[in-house]
Order: C-alpha cells, then sequence, then structure tokens
C-alpha cells in the first residue's frame, strides 16, 4: 500500500422481510392479525404439535407472486425447504422456507433517484413466534425469564434479497422506500417496520474505490426504522475502514444495531454458527403455479411506482426525482387530475407535497384541488389563504367556495386592492412622496395599511407588485 | 369372529356393540399383562361409544360399515384427550387436542376405538423392543419379539384383543410385524391415507395402514380410512378405488412376478432364510395354481435399498423430532438456561435408538454431508421407483417374503443395531417408491412360527393387491 489515503466504498446488499397482509397464517387457518392478545391466533399447526400438518395457503402463494412480478422477478415452480434450528420461539425447531428452488427469482427495482437494484430474489416463508425476554436488560442473557407469543409463527412472510449492489446508506433507505412503496401500492403487506411487519436485515461490507472484490461482510440485525438503516450503515461502514487502516479485518458476523447506544454490536460469529441442514419439506408439494395465473396477476399489476413518476414528471414538467413524495403517498392521481382540469402543475405539485402530508386526505377532490391552486395563481387567494383553504378541504370536503365561506375568508381580488391603494395614496400623500423618492421604509406602510383594511386577506406580494406598478 | 361379520351382526341387531366390546375387553383383561400390546385403554369411552352404537342401530338407522368394531389405534396417532406417547417418555403426558383424520373416520364408520398400542419409540424399530413402556410380546410365543414398529397392533389382533388395528409403517413397520404375529398387514400407496393426526417419524415414508385377522378384514378397514384429505398436502387426490370387492376377484390371467433380489438368490439383499424364500415360492407356485403367469421380476437396487433408508428416514426423524424441546409440551426437565433445559429434556427423554437416528440424520443432512449421503439416497430412491416402473410394465404385482427370518428372540438383536436394520430389507424399497405393499401369512416354518409374504403394486394399485392377497390367503385354506 501506498502512503496515499486509501478511497473505499461501502457495498450494501439487504434482505427485507414483509409479512403478507392475508386474513390467514401461511399454513393454517389462524388469523393474521398484529396486536391481539398474545397465544390467541394458534392451532395445532402453528404450534406444531405432533401429528399436525402443513397446508399451504394459496392466498399467500398468490400475494407472493404478485409481489415477485411487481419486482420483475420471474416466478418459477418452486418447493418450500426446512431451515432447521433450536430456538424456543419457532414451534417446530424448523422454519419452513424456500432455499434452493424460491417461487421468485431475478428482479429488478427502479428507484426514485434514477438508480436500479437488482433482486437476486423474493421467496416466501413463515414467521417465527415473537420472544420477550422478561428481567435482565430486555435480552436474552441475563433476563429472568421469557415468554413467547405464538400469534406471529407461521404467518406468512417474503424475504425479497437485493444483490450487493448498493452503494450508500442513502441509497439503501432509496430501496426500502421503493420496495414500501411498491408492497403498499400492490396491497400485499402493511409494510410498517414499527411493527415488524417489514423488517431490514444489511449485508454491509467495504472494498477499495475501483476494486470489484466482495470483501467479509456483517449483517446487521435489529433494525426498527429507515432512519436507524442509514445510521447502522454508516456506523458498519466507518468500523469496517478503521479496522482495515488499522491492519486487521472485520470478522463473519451477524450484529446487532443498538437504537440507544447508537452502534451495533457483536452477534455470533458466522464460523460457529448453525448449520441449518436444509433439505426439501416433504409435508408440502411443490408450488407449480400455470402460465394462466401468471398472466392473471400481471394483469392485475397496477403501474410500479418508477412509471407513476415519469407520468406525473411528463404532466408537471420536472423531473421524475421532484415527484416521488407525491407518489410514493400515492397521490400522483389526484395531481395528474387537477392538472388535467387545467391547474398549473409546479403549484399543484407544491401545494400536493407541503399540504397533503397527512394521514387521511380522501376528502378533498380533484376539481376543488385544482380551484384552489387556480385561485392562488391568479391572485384571488393569497398562498397563506390557499393552504388554509386546502386544510379546510381536508377536514371537511366540498367545494372552495363552501370552505371560503365557513373559514370566513373574504376573497380579495387586485381590483379591490387597486381601489384601496388609491384611496391611501390620496389620504397619506407625504408618505407616499416619501416613497417615490426611494425611502423603501415606506413600501411597508403601505403593504400593512392594506393589510389591516383586509383583515389579513390580501397577497402580500400581489400588494407589493401592485405598489411597485403605481411607483414606475 | 372377523371383523366383517362382527359389523354386520351389529348393523343387523343379531349381536350388540355393548356385548362385542365386553368380550374383546375381557380377552385384554386376560391377556395384555402378560403380552403388553396396549399401552393405554380407553374403556369408558368405548363402553359409551358402544352403547351410543346400539341406540343407532335402536334407532333403524346404519351406524357405518364398521357397526360396533373394536379397533386399536397405534400410540402415535392422535386422539383428542387420550395419551399419546409414540413409546416415548419425552412426551409426558401430552394429550392432544385434536383427532387424526383416521380416528375420525373409523369413529364416523361405527367403530369402537378402545386404546392405543405398544410401539417402537417413535416408530423407530423392528422389535417393540425401543419403547419406554416395556417391550411387547408375540402371542405365538412369549419368549419372542412381535416385529415392530407396531409390534402392539400386530400383537393385539394376532391374539384377538382386538378385531383389527392400525399401524404404521416407514420401513416394514406394519408389515415385518404382521408377518411375525400372523396377521395380514397393509401399507397403502404413500398418500392413499392421510397422515394428518399421526406423529411423524420420516414424512416422506410414513403410511397408516390396517392390520387385521385376514385380508377381507384389512380391505374393509382399508377401504374407511383412505381418501382424500385437504389436511394433508400429500394425500393423493384421486377418488380411492374400494378394495373390499378385490378380495374375492382371483387371479385369472395377472401377471406376476418374484421379485429376485429379495429371495435367497446370490444378486439378492441377503440374509433371507432359505425357509421363507421356499414359503414365498410356494405362494407363487399356488398364484400360477390359481390361474396367474408367474415370472422372476427384477430390482437391482433393491441391494442400495436398506442404506438410502437409513440416511432419508434418520435425516427426516432429526428435523421432525427437533420440536421435543421441552419448550411447549411434554416432558421438561429444568436447567439454568433454555439451551441447557432443551438438552437435559431430550437427553432424559429420548431412548438409545432414538438418539441414534438424530445423530444419523443430522450428520448426513450436515453442510458438506449433504451431497455424499442425503442427496445420494434420493437418487438411489429416484432409480429404485424406475426399477420398479420397469418391472411394472412386465407385472401387474411383485411379491417377495415380508421379512428375511421369522420372529427372533428377545434380547436377540437389541446389542447390534445392524441386525436388527436388515429385518427391513424386503419391506423399505415400497417405502422408498411409495408403492403399496402387505404382507399375508403363509403357513408357519419348521419352527411352527408364522411367515409372511409380500404382495407390492404400483402406485394405488391396491385392487390388484387385494386379489392377489385374496388367492394367497385362499391357497392355505
Amino acid at each position: 500500500m501506498t502512503d496515499s489515503v486509501q478511497e473505499w466504498e461501502v457495498v450494501i446488499g439487504l434482505e427485507v422481510h414483509c409479512e403478507l397482509n392475508t386474513a390467514s397464517k401461511l399454513f393454517c387457518g389462524c388469523a393474521n392479525v398484529f396486536g391481539d392478545e398474545p397465544n390467541t391466533n394458534i392451532c395445532p399447526t402453528c404450534l406444531g404439535l405432533p401429528g399436525s400438518l402443513p397446508v399451504v395457503n394459496e392466498a399467500a402463494v398468490t400475494k407472493a407472486m404478485t409481489l415477485g412480478r411487481a419486482l420483475g422477478c420471474t416466478v418459477s415452480n418452486s418447493i418450500f425447504a426446512r431451515k432447521n434450528y433450536f430456538y424456543p420461539d419457532m414451534p417446530k425447531d424448523y422454519q419452513v422456507t424456500q432455499y434452493e428452488e424460491p417461487t421468485n427469482s431475478d428482479g429488478e427495482l427502479a428507484l426514485g433517484d434514477g438508480s436500479i437494484v437488482q433482486i437476486e430474489r423474493a421467496h416466501i416463508e413463515e414467521d417465527t413466534g415473537k420472544t420477550t425476554h422478561v428481567g435482565g436488560d430486555g435480552r436474552i442473557h441475563g433476563a429472568g425469564h421469557s415468554l413467547v407469543d405464538y400469534n406471529r409463527a407461521g404467518v406468512p412472510l417474503v424475504e425479497i434479497v437485493s444483490r450487493p449492489v448498493i452503494r450508500s446508506a442513502r441509497q439503501a433507505k432509496t430501496y426500502v422506500e421503493e420496495l414500501r412503496a411498491v408492497v403498499l401500492a400492490i396491497d400485499v403487506s402493511d409494510a410498517r417496520m414499527d411493527q415488524g411487519s417489514m423488517r431490514v436485515d444489511a449485508n454491509v461490507s467495504v472494498r477499495p474505490v475501483g476494486s470489484d472484490e466482495l470483501r467479509t461482510r456483517s449483517e446487521v440485525k435489529n433494525i426498527n426504522s429507515l432512519r436507524s438503516l442509514g445510521l447502522a450503515i454508516e456506523y458498519e461502514t466507518r468500523r469496517h475502514i478503521d479496522l482495515y487502516e488499522a491492519g486487521e479485518s472485520p470478522l463473519q458476523q451477524t450484529r446487532h444495531w443498538d437504537e440507544a447506544a447508537g452502534r451495533t454490536r457483536d452477534g455470533r460469529s458466522k464460523e460457529d454458527a448453525d448449520d441449518y441442514r436444509y433439505f426439501a419439506e416433504p409435508d408440502l408439494v411443490p408450488l407449480e403455479p400455470t402460465q394462466a395465473q401468471i398472466a392473471a396477476i400481471d394483469e392485475s399489476l397496477p403501474p410500479s411506482p418508477a412509471l407513476r413518476r415519469t407520468r406525473l414528471a411528463e404532466a408537471v414538467g420536472v423531473d421524475p426525482a421532484d415527484v416521488a413524495i407525491v407518489v410514493m403517498r400515492g397521490q400522483d392521481q389526484l395531481a395528474l387530475d387537477a392538472v388535467g382540469i387545467g391547474a398549473d402543475g409546479a403549484k399543484t405539485l407544491a401545494r400536493i407535497e407541503n399540504e397533503l402530508a397527512v394521514e387521511d386526505w380522501s376528502a378533498i377532490t380533484a376539481d376543488a384541488l385544482a380551484d384552489v391552486v387556480t385561485r392562488e395563481t391568479t391572485g384571488k387567494l393569497s398562498a397563506t389563504q390557499a393552504k388554509h383553504v386546502i386544510a379546510g378541504l381536508v377536514e371537511a370536503g366540498g367545494t372552495v367556495d363552501e370552505v371560503v365561506a365557513t373559514l370566513g375568508i373574504a376573497s380579495v381580488d387586485s381590483g379591490e386592492l387597486v381601489g384601496m391603494l388609491d384611496a391611501l395614496i390620496e389620504q397619506h400623500e407625504d408618505e407616499w412622496a416619501r416613497l417615490a423618492d426611494g425611502d423603501r421604509k415606506l413600501q411597508g406602510f403601505f403593504v400593512g395599511q392594506i393589510m389591516q383594511l383586509t383583515n389579513g386577506q390580501a397577497d402580500g406580494k400581489i400588494v407589493q407588485t401592485l405598489i411597485a406598478e403605481r411607483l414606475r | 369372529m372377523r371383523a366383517t361379520e362382527l359389523a354386520e351382526a351389529v348393523r343387523s341387531g343379531e349381536r350388540s356393540a355393548t356385548e362385542v366390546l365386553d368380550e374383546y375387553l375381557e380377552r385384554i383383561e386376560k391377556r395384555n399383562a402378560e403380552l403388553n400390546a396396549f399401552v393405554h385403554l380407553d374403556e369408558d369411552r368405548a363402553r359409551a361409544r358402544a352403547a351410543a352404537i346400539d341406540e343407532t342401530v335402536a334407532a333403524g338407522q346404519d351406524p357405518g360399515p364398521l357397526a360396533g368394531v373394536p379397533v386399536a389405534l397405534k400410540d402415535n396417532m392422535c386422539r383428542a384427550g387420550e395419551p399419546t406417547t409414540c413409546g416415548s417418555r419425552i412426551l409426558g403426558d401430552w394429550r392432544p387436542p385434536f383427532d387424526a383424520t383416521v380416528t375420525s373416520r373409523l369413529s364416523a364408520a361405527g367403530a369402537v376405538i378402545v386404546g392405543k398400542t405398544n410401539m417402537d419409540e417413535f416408530a423407530m424399530g423392528s422389535s417393540t423392543e425401543n419403547s419406554a413402556y416395556g417391550p411387547t410380546r408375540n402371542p405365538h410365543d412369549i419368549s419372542r419379539v412381535p416385529g415392530g414398529s407396531s409390534g402392539g397392533s400386530a400383537a393385539s389382533v394376532a391374539a384377538d384383543l382386538v378385531p383389527l388395528a392400525l399401524g404404521s409403517d416407514t420401513g416394514g413397520s406394519i408389515r415385518q410385524p404382521a408377518a411375525f404375529c400372523g396377521v395380514v398387514g397393509v401399507k397403502p400407496t404413500y398418500g392413499a391415507v392421510s397422515r394428518y393426526g399421526l406423529v411423524a417419524f420420516a414424512s416422506s415414508l410414513d403410511q397408516i395402514g390396517p392390520l387385521a385377522a385376514n385380508v377381507a378384514d384389512s380391505a374393509l378397514c382399508l377401504d374407511v380410512i383412505a381418501g382424500h384429505d385437504p389436511l394433508d398436502s400429500t394425500s393423493v387426490p384421486d377418488h380411492f378405488v374400494p378394495v373390499s370387492p378385490a378380495v374375492d376377484a382371483g387371479v385369472e390371467g395377472m401377471r406376476i412376478g418374484f421379485v429376485s433380489q429379495l429371495g435367497s438368490g446370490s444378486d439378492g439383499v441377503g440374509g433371507i432364510d432359505p425357509e421363507i424364500d421356499a414359503a414365498a415360492k410356494r405362494a407363487a407356485t399356488a398364484l400360477e395354481e390359481a390361474g396367474a403367469t408367474v415370472g422372476e421380476a427384477s430390482i437391482p437396487a433393491s441391494v442400495y435399498g436398506l442404506s438410502a433408508y437409513y440416511l432419508i428416514a434418520p435425516a427426516e426423524a432429526s428435523s421432525n423430532l427437533a420440536r421435543y424441546d421441552g419448550v411447549r409440551y411434554g416432558a421438561r426437565v429444568d436447567a439454568k438456561t433454555t439451551a441447557e433445559m432443551m438438552v437435559a429434556t431430550r437427553t432424559a427423554g429420548f431412548g438409545d435408538e432414538v438418539k441414534r437416528r438424530i445423530m444419523l440424520g443430522t450428520y448426513a443432512l450436515s453442510a458438506g454431508y449433504y451431497d455424499a449421503y442425503y442427496d445420494k439416497a434420493q437418487r438411489v430412491r429416484t432409480l429404485m421407483a424406475r426399477e420398479f416402473a420397469s418391472a411394472y410394465e412386465s407385472f401387474d404385482v411383485l411379491i417377495s417374503p415380508t421379512a428375511p427370518t421369522a420372529a427372533f428372540k428377545l434380547g436377540e438383536r437389541t446389542a447390534d443395531p445392524m441386525t436388527m436394520y436388515v429385518n427391513d430389507v424386503c419391506t423399505i424399497p415400497a417405502n422408498l417408491t411409495g408403492d403399496p405393499a402387505m404382507s399375508v401369512p403363509f403357513g408357519n416354518n419348521s419352527a411352527g412360527l408364522p411367515i409372511g409374504v409380500q404382495v407390492i403394486a404400483p402406485a394405488l394399485g391396491e385392487f390388484d393387491m387385494f386379489r392377489v392377497a385374496g388367492a394367497i390367503e385362499e391357497a392355505l385354506r
């Protein structure tokens, strides 16, 4: 190595687990719901009682294949496999998953930033139960005892495995956001990181810039938010670089993100990790979807977020990256409709992005939105008024006129303002003369007077423009 | 009395189910202490059930084809609320909250379930000596084993403690004890009888089937328990063709092949007692006399069957038995940590043979050994299926001895597991291929011990298999 400072790049592959939002579990009829009383949605099969057998939930398979197709994957004949390891929250002490022949393989995801992430596979598996360690610091070591809730055991999951092509924490976050948008658009999962229905593990390694090697990676688990994902990747990246620069090497290991401490911690090292002894699950038969089934899934797919971004960006006349948020929130059709009615594109986009960042915006119609935006761009509503009106529309629905009346907003148009200004100039001849002589402070005086007369409803910018016109 | 006749007598009101049950319970009372065939009796439920059947008959209704017939379940089949030990300590006092599909089908057909029979722990064994509840003895000679693992079921039928019993067969566990005890034992096509509620040993091989004193009774029972079950994904979707009409249908024009490798020839699996080989050949001659043509069939891969089986079955078992960890049910030996508790529980709960097979299977599936062992064993399985398919081009059914020897003495083979494993050499092929096979008694050896002949048919070829079995039985009359 030379004395010059080595430049490093990070190599990231993500494993995203998505719980499918089916009515029942993957291999039994138990309800698949989050937050129920522990151990109420259980039966012999999801408890793995002796003699019980799994039967595949067709709806889960269809949702998994739908997700696969939405990610551009090839859907193939597939088999289930057993992944064997002992853990108390796993009723059978093996997990039914897919190993050598997954349902979905070789897809890709186009991100809002223009990059593309290749997807290796998106396989189906069952979730485990949920363990709560009681006593100690909440971790298994030092816990007094542990409680297991098997409601989650057997909930259908799809694990989406990206290839190690992600190059930054930011891109990793964008990828997860995009995946979430796809999953929500096709309604296969609630995809809530806070409730664990979307979970992300990050495989992180670094290498010298320009190299194409894949160095020893660490797998970071226990990441509960997008923010943590970014922080965990940045932390691991730094840790790997520091190790290499100190002449050491990272171990291949599982590490846990410690949210409170803002760092990753040692898990077990992969060298002494379990040998999972995968083999084909003999209690289940292969999944063999017909071409007709796959075609029907393709037919049912809504346009992808990438396509929707392009469509909206073109309609509005901006860059696709600029409409990412609106598309992610599913407000692109509203925007397209409003613009179609004749509202200004950029203004419509801005108003949606800023004023509709709410959980439920279903009350506002495209007509009403177009109306507000047009009133604003033609000066009939000030920016502040427009925001109030939109808030009113989100709250109660109805037309712009109704909301304006309810809020008591006087519609102030430029004509009225000209009359007011003329009257003011007559009343305050001296002040006007001083302003005309260049005393800019007095502009504020006239604007303030008009604001007072209009109870603050006039658009300050328009008033300034009118003043400027009269001074010319 | 035959099960078919018993059911008819109860259906017609000629005999009451209660009276029939009392008669059998009395015999159980007399002989079970000596034989140890039953590990659990459900007397109260059985009596209530018999009374209900009598009421049904009195009301002019038909309780079903097994009306009032006492039936025993091998203790690896679930019956809601009753102990299910699998011959192991590890299940402790666990009682399943649900019925196996066979249990509910028997009940729906009017059968009276009397209890659970002894077995080798988790069906791993060929002598019923590997039971936590002591060995079962052969009713023909109590110094000898009844075979296994369904030894309790075979012995209970042989001693007429019940007219019908269910067993499970993973490598011969119905057929070999049937041969040792001189009764009929049927392993149906894989998937013909639901495995739902059967505690798994090796899922891709396990199959439930009947043990009975004669071919017609076993046919009646199979007709009740077979058929598609949506609760078992590996259940055959096809309609099961009833086999009862096949028993007396004769074998005129059938082509029957004697599997040369399962005889005492030099190209064979070895270790077949010449007396047993001769009996099987006499059965072939009898079939010829009954109008069938008999030839020699060749399944060269038979010689690899045992090796393949003792990789595949333990591999699946190592996974199936992982759940007995003391966390949720069954026995638990407490320890400081969860991992230590699991180890202590499994160490105390499993017997030696089960531990041996868990270790074998774990090894066979391990990274680095998978290809050499498990994968190769699966290829033997494929090869064997191909050879059987080719034999079925020339023959409708195949026959062979069921077991290499007659019943051996208790303790005779417990020291060396290999001498026990070779017991399954003739029966294993049908488990590996999934084909149906059954054992039919065909006389006794010079020591007076029963000999069984095995009939093997292509998948879902039970009808032809029962034609041949019926003819073999008829030949002895």
